[in-house]
């Protein structure tokens, strides 16, 4: 499954995709969990009883602001999130 | 067996009594609603209002609670149904109930009270890609109220006076609160209220369909959740997701508590 959290305002649309395919069994051993300044990453049990990462609920409302500081002013190639998640299941959409 | 799926939205609990049907020789198992029932919470929190809804639709269908094997949650509001056996996302219990009721459906839209989301679903109705929005209400039910109410209108007059329109109006406005401003400038520029009608349930539409597109639109589109009741907005999704027609329950309201009734039997019988 591909869980799409964020929104979208007036300024854009901020989502970060993760897809619990390549999340479940992670060969990264939950990288993102540390990777993270924010700490925004949070294993859950989901509904088929995978224990998958997702986004805390707070930080869903806010990305665009959690994440500034990882992406100042855009072109930001490497984001800690997504290097620590080796599988490959994180996605920004800006 | 009886299992019941509670939907504890954000203004009503929605309560569907399952019933798993003996037929002879059916190569799958067979489910009968026994029983609907919604509530609006009212003066009560959201616990009591839960077990409220719950005995009323149990004394409604003459069932006592341990006649009930399983009762799943879902909503806003399902970690407050403390007799619930297990709780479970608004995706997979939307997605469940809607491939339930259209065998067909691949994209599941469902816009209640407080928010809007998009699913794509596989034949057996597993969530398999979702987007909602989790910071503003404007993709909601609740926003359409906020403006029908602006307009001094019912919500089902909201509706069809935007039918009545083909004006298109750009609403800019992201947030709830300043399209409520925008709203009241259009009514000081007198504009007829049935085009102020079409241009905030375009808005709505429009931010749907957003959401919708992050996760592609494919199949059969079934559209639940109480807006489904709003004929103004089915028409502006159908022209924003340009698609020629949108399935709509007869009871749009409880397909997500169908849902949980649903995995909740179904989990019972693996």
């Amino acid at each position: 499954m591909i869980a799409n959290y964020g929104y979208k305002d007036g300024s854009g649309e901020y989502y970060i995709s993760i897809d619990t395919d390549k999340c479940i069994g992670c060969a990264a051993g939950r990288a993102c969990l540390t990777a993270c300044p924010k700490q925004m990453f949070e294993i859950i049990t989901d509904d088929y009883d995978d224990e998958v990462a997702w986004i805390k609920k707070p930080n869903c409302r806010t990305l665009a602001y959690d994440c500034s500081e990882c992406k100042p002013a855009g072109g930001y190639s490497s984001l800690p999130c997504i290097a620590a998640c080796t599988p490959g299941a994180i996605k920004h959409s800006w | 067996m009886i299992t019941a799926g509670i939907d504890m939205g954000s203004r009503t609990v929605k309560v569907v009594l399952l019933e798993e049907l003996k037929v002879d020789g059916a190569p799958q198992l067979k489910y009968g609603i026994k029983k609907v029932h919604i509530m609006m919470p009212g003066e009560l929190d959201q616990d009591q209002a839960a077990d409220k809804a719950y005995d009323d639709a149990l004394a409604a269908a003459g069932l006592k609670r341990e006649d009930v094997k399983a009762v799943f949650a879902t909503g806003a509001g399902r970690k407050q149904v403390g007799f619930a056996t297990e709780g479970i996302t608004e995706m997979t219990a939307g997605a469940r109930g809607a491939v339930y009721m259209y065998p067909q459906a691949r994209t599941v839209v469902d816009v209640g009270a407080e928010e809007g989301r998009g699913m794509k679903t596989d034949a057996e109705g597993r969530a398999i890609d979702f987007a909602g929005n989790e910071k503003c209400a404007a993709g909601a039910g609740s926003f359409a109220e906020a403006m029908s109410r602006a307009l001094q209108m019912t919500l089902k007059e909201f509706g069809e006076a935007s039918l009545k329109s083909d004006k298109t109006i750009p609403m800019n406005a992201q947030c709830t609160v300043f399209a409520e401003s925008e709203v009241v400038s259009l009514i000081h520029a007198s504009t007829p209220k049935n085009d102020i009608a079409k241009a905030v349930l375009d808005a709505v539409a429009s931010r749907v369909c957003a959401m919708v597109r992050r996760v592609g639109i494919e199949g059969e589109v079934v559209l639940i959740g109480g807006m489904v009741h709003n004929a103004g907005f089915v028409q502006a999704l159908k022209i924003s997701m340009g698609v020629d027609t949108i399935s709509l329950p007869d009871m749009p309201e409880y397909i997500s508590a169908l849902g949980c009734a649903l995995i909740a039997a179904e989990r019972q019988n693996s």
